[in-house]
């Protein structure tokens, strides 16, 4: 009979729409350090996790990592792996693994691929790219930084000084002078992202030397971090992930990659159609930097405004921060 | 402008020289028990990385840090077992077996974290004890004698190393098992047997290098926390031909210019950053060069030992 | 009285330095050694509440059962084959070789380097001198050592250790500066990365759509070479006398601690071709992380290959497997990749134990050789 030929045909609709609904939303995600690594790669990882919350947990969307893929060569396979898999987005969180998504991409048209950092999107139309300008979070600190230092001698404790490190750091140094240019900056670098006893040693260096604010960027912080806890009376300035856990009385303000904004925004274009083709950079102006500041510290409020004062100058493009 | 040779910044360079020693005398003098009866182990860095976790893990959720010491000598004991059993009995190619542990060590401690403790925290290590007097040494006192008991207990371990080497039976046993183990076995002696405790020895004060890192110089844990430390330490050992005092030569020379490099780079000298971090590897090649290396390696050093092969 | 050394290698067999009873053993203990560790293993998987057999399952499918998997097990191999071969010359002079992670940057840093500055060179020209330079490169991060070693009696396993985090830090002083990409200085992202090198430098890929080059095919053919030479040559035989017997050969006339330092020239050179081939087969450019451990990992793959040529060529190809099906294992199980490190570190640990027996077996074969040499004389 039609009339029963229809509703089969309806509860068959019904069923194919909750299911569709019902399929969960794949990401995949690659990344060259641990995900607790508070920094590069526990930004993006904590983002992702907040996503997934958001949409209602695993049924709504499934999360797959590989993490330490410090090997490119190793992330390229892990990229492929995932898209083969037929995840609906896979990122590669790594500036290293840009040649790896040049070469994987056409070979997965229905894949969206998003990778940083960087701008560089090859003209594929399934590449999204990201970046974070650093800088600017940076500039913010060091406006913080200037006015907070009593001995005028402020310390940076960097790795190496490439990517966003050099970036974040060129942005603080800017920031420190637009309030006090006679204020004395010490560099020092590492050579390594890991070490956490040489930084530990260089941030101590710093504060013989009598600086009374550290900044600084890299996993390996937490050892500068350590050292301005045992001298006691040192600030320091974070960036890539909020530090304030690590040493409440002395962790003024951390720059905060939040990566929620344009990932949600990657989810919704694919959902669309759209599978790249955008290039990304975090901003104090659309909220994907953000300066957390320590609710444990006691900023004073002229401080405060000054810091606020700097982030809408940057937001609305005022001020020019240069990376 | 300080210059790079004033008082202030020569007594910051030794304070600071004397926290980077301290993980590196005790793996290496560790390490140089375990050579001195022939066995080389490269896993160093991995036993300090599993040990640090150990230590911290146990500090964490006890507030001991005693036991997180404790720990860490437990866990290098038994990663020195499992490097005896593979080293020694099974007689594998040691440069190799010592990889092995590495890797061992650093994804077993990298695991742990993630699966116990998750996140990147803090202890509150072992505080810094004044020695009564000579702590007021003017210039030098506040530099060598306010330090944690595990920077002491690494200086202390020199001469107890030397003594142990030169001044007990046990100490002669391990050599002659090093030197000519063939003539050490027809005496009786159990070369393997020397071995396996050598090489425990040496394990465990790898592990408390780890301790010293985790709960006493940098009180936290995070993955690779020793970014490869373990084998400067087993160079050290060549650096200072299995003796103590020249380990010690060895690992405050590395420190002192390691801690030198900061000073030239806070100071804001104008080198490249990174010449100034080759400066400490640099310099310990140079001073190998021009220094007579008067002891000679262990004879057996690297060889497994079979009765009745010479 | 015969003019071969007494206590020389072999001139027993039909074929010097093929012995298939002792390859049988070489093949059959490794892969026990692995057995056990991958056991071991399964405990660590149960108690992640991952299923060890889904698990190692997937491991096997990542390393041979796809094509993909297949071809990134070669193209894992092909550096761990170049490395150890430079291991197996170096252990045959009693010399052991942690300096491979610096030589290989030395290799890469000079691949680089050439190809960049001479741009307009064609392909056929640029890859062979490339590969050239490259290698040169890399055995003077050998020769170093080497000489410091056979002139001033500086230990090489100190100066190999030291010269790898100088390598590093060159590395990184060069891609700060002078080697760092104009693309990423002119869009202030300012990555640690050289410019992409001119196409002509750029291995052909074997497969398409794999990262598989043809430097997979050159390390094959300098297996064949250097077993020629260790076996064939001179040069080769007083290498390994040295390694069998120092004193021995130092009472024939040559002069150990030359070929000592020689035999650590060769492994940097090949160690640096292996930085040659991921530089201009597989990422085009030169990159941090490049090294991969591959200095350490090579000396894994010689061992399985029990320091023979020839025996590494599968011993690198199953070494290879074993890595790129860890990450597959990884992935699929999604475990840590921590818990993939400690599973390979135990596979190592055991497959370097299980060296016993064709270490015994071998120690047998000497006398019985040296015996046979006596018997000849």
């Amino acid at each position: 009979m039609k009339g029963k030929r229809f509703l089969v045909a309806g509860i068959l609709m019904v069923l194919l729409a909750v299911g569709a609904f019902a399929a969960p939303f794949r990401i995949a995600v690659v990344m060259p350090s641990a995900t607790n690594d508070m920094a590069f790669s526990q930004s993006m990882w904590s983002a992702l996790i907040t996503i997934q919350k958001e949409m209602g947990g695993e049924s709504a969307l499934v999360l797959k990592y590989s993490d330490n893929m410090y090997k490119v060569p190793d992330a390229g396979a892990a990229v492929r792996d995932y898209a083969s898999q037929g995840f609906d987005i896979v990122i590669a969180h790594g500036s290293q693994y840009g040649s790896s998504i040049q070469e994987i991409a056409p070979d997965f048209p229905q894949v969206t691929f998003a990778w940083g950092t960087d701008v560089n999107t090859f003209g594929l139309p399934n590449v999204y790219a990201y970046t974070a300008a650093a800088e600017q979070g940076g500039y913010v600190n060091g406006v913080l930084a200037a006015k907070l230092t009593k001995s005028k001698k402020i310390g940076v404790t960097g790795p190496v000084e490439v990517g966003d490190a050099k970036t974040y750091i060129d942005g603080f140094v800017q920031g420190v002078q637009s309030v006090n240019p006679t204020i004395s900056i010490s560099k020092t670098w590492t050579g390594s992202f890991s070490d956490v006893a040489l930084m530990a040693a260089a941030a101590k260096t710093h504060i013989t030397n009598g600086a009374d604010v550290l900044t600084g960027s890299s996993q390996s912080v937490v050892g500068s971090i350590g050292a301005a806890k045992d001298a006691g009376g040192v600030l320091w300035f974070g960036t890539q992930a909020d530090q304030a856990s690590l040493a409440p009385k002395l962790v003024v303000a951390s720059q905060v990659y939040d990566w929620v904004g344009m990932l949600k925004d990657i989810i919704a274009k694919h959902k669309k159609g759209v599978l790249g083709g955008v290039s990304y950079t975090l901003t104090l102006e659309n909220g994907g930097l953000k300066v957390a500041f320590n609710p444990g510290y006691k900023l004073p409020a002229s401080v405060k405004a000054a810091a606020d004062a700097a982030i809408k100058g940057i937001a609305s493009g005022k001020i020019v921060v240069q990376p | 402008m300080k210059s790079v040779f004033s008082v202030a910044v020569v007594t910051g360079i030794l304070n600071t020289m004397m926290g980077l020693a301290t993980p590196f005398l005790y793996a290496a003098l560790g390490e140089t028990i375990a050579q001195t009866s022939g066995v080389v182990n490269l896993g160093v860095d991995g036993i300090m990385l599993f040990s640090a976790f150990a230590a911290f893990y146990a500090t964490l959720t006890t507030g001991s840090l005693w036991l997180g010491l404790l720990a860490a000598a437990l866990v290098g004991l038994l990663m020195g077992l499992l490097m005896s059993f593979v080293s020694v009995t099974l007689k594998a190619e040691q440069g190799v077996s010592g990889i092995g542990l590495y890797m061992f060590g650093l994804g077993m401690s990298s695991l742990l974290l993630k699966i116990l403790i998750g996140t990147v925290k803090t202890v509150v290590g072992f505080p810094p004890v004044p020695i009564p007097l000579l702590s007021d040494i003017p210039v030098l006192g506040p530099v060598l004698f306010r330090n944690s008991i595990l920077v002491y207990g690494a200086f202390l371990c020199v001469p107890l190393v030397w003594w142990l080497l030169e001044r007990t039976t046990l100490g002669l046993k391990i050599k002659s098992v090093g030197q000519n183990p063939a003539a050490a076995d027809s005496l009786g002696i159990s070369v393997d047997g020397i071995r396996y405790v050598s090489v425990c020895a040496g394990a465990v004060l790898a592990g408390i290098a780890g301790a010293s890192l985790s709960i006493s110089l940098l009180d936290l844990f995070q993955d690779n926390l020793t970014a490869g430390q373990g084998f400067i330490a087993v160079a050290l050992v060549y650096f200072g031909a299995w003796s103590p005092v020249g380990v010690l030569g060895g690992a405050l020379l590395f420190s002192a210019v390691n801690s030198f490099q900061l000073w030239v780079q806070v100071l804001g000298v104008k080198i490249p950053a990174s010449v100034a971090v080759m400066l400490p590897y640099v310099l310990t090649i140079a001073a190998l060069t021009v220094t007579v290396n008067r002891m000679r390696q262990p004879a057996a050093l690297n060889k497994p030992f079979e009765r009745g092969e010479s | 009285m015969t003019t071969d050394k007494a206590t020389g290698p072999t001139r027993g067999n039909r074929v010097p330095g093929v012995d298939w009873s002792r390859i049988a053993l070489n093949v059959v203990l490794p892969v026990a050694g692995v057995v056990f560790a991958l056991l071991l293993g399964a405990g660590m998987l149960l108690i992640l509440k991952a299923n060890p057999l889904a698990a190692y399952a997937s491991l096997v499918r990542g390393a041979v059962g796809s094509r993909f998997g297949l071809t990134q097990t070669l193209v894992k191999a092909t550096p761990l084959l170049l490395v150890g071969l430079g291991i197996c010359i170096a252990f045959r002079a009693n010399v052991i070789n942690i300096g491979g992670e610096g030589q290989i940057i030395a290799g890469a840093l000079m691949s680089t380097w050439f190809p960049l500055f001479f741009h307009t060179w064609p392909g056929w020209l640029l890859i062979p001198a490339t590969m050239i330079v490259g290698f040169i490169a890399g055995a003077f991060w050998g020769f170093i050592p080497g000489i410091l070693k056979a002139r001033l009696n500086v230990n090489e396993i100190l100066s190999t250790i030291m010269l790898n985090a100088i390598a590093l830090q060159l590395m990184n002083l060069l891609l700060q500066g002078p080697l760092m990409d104009p693309a990423g200085v002119a869009a202030h992202t300012f990555l640690a990365q050289s410019a992409q090198l001119p196409q002509a430098v750029w291995l052909p890929r074997l497969v398409p759509r794999t990262l598989l080059h043809a430097g997979a095919i050159v390390a094959v053919v300098l297996a064949v070479v250097v077993y020629v030479f260790l076996w064939r040559t001179t040069i080769g035989y007083d290498i390994r006398a040295v390694g069998l017997n120092p004193d021995a050969a130092r009472y024939s006339g040559i002069n150990v601690p030359t070929f000592q330092a020689l035999s650590l020239t060769l492994a940097g050179g090949f160690a640096g071709l292996a930085g040659v081939v991921e530089v201009i087969g597989v990422q085009h450019r030169l990159l941090e992380g490049l090294t991969s451990g591959y200095g350490f990992t090579g000396i894994v793959a010689a061992l399985m290959g029990s320091l023979h040529p020839i025996g590494l060529i599968p011993a690198s190809i199953l070494f290879g497997g074993l890595l790129v099906g860890a990450d597959t294992m990884q992935r699929a199980a999604q475990v840590p990749s921590s818990l993939v490190d400690a599973l390979l570190g135990l596979v190592v640990l055991f497959v370097s134990g299980s060296a016993l027996w064709s270490r015994r077996w071998a120690s047998k074969r000497r006398t019985a050789e040296q015996m046979d040499q006596e018997g000849t004389a």
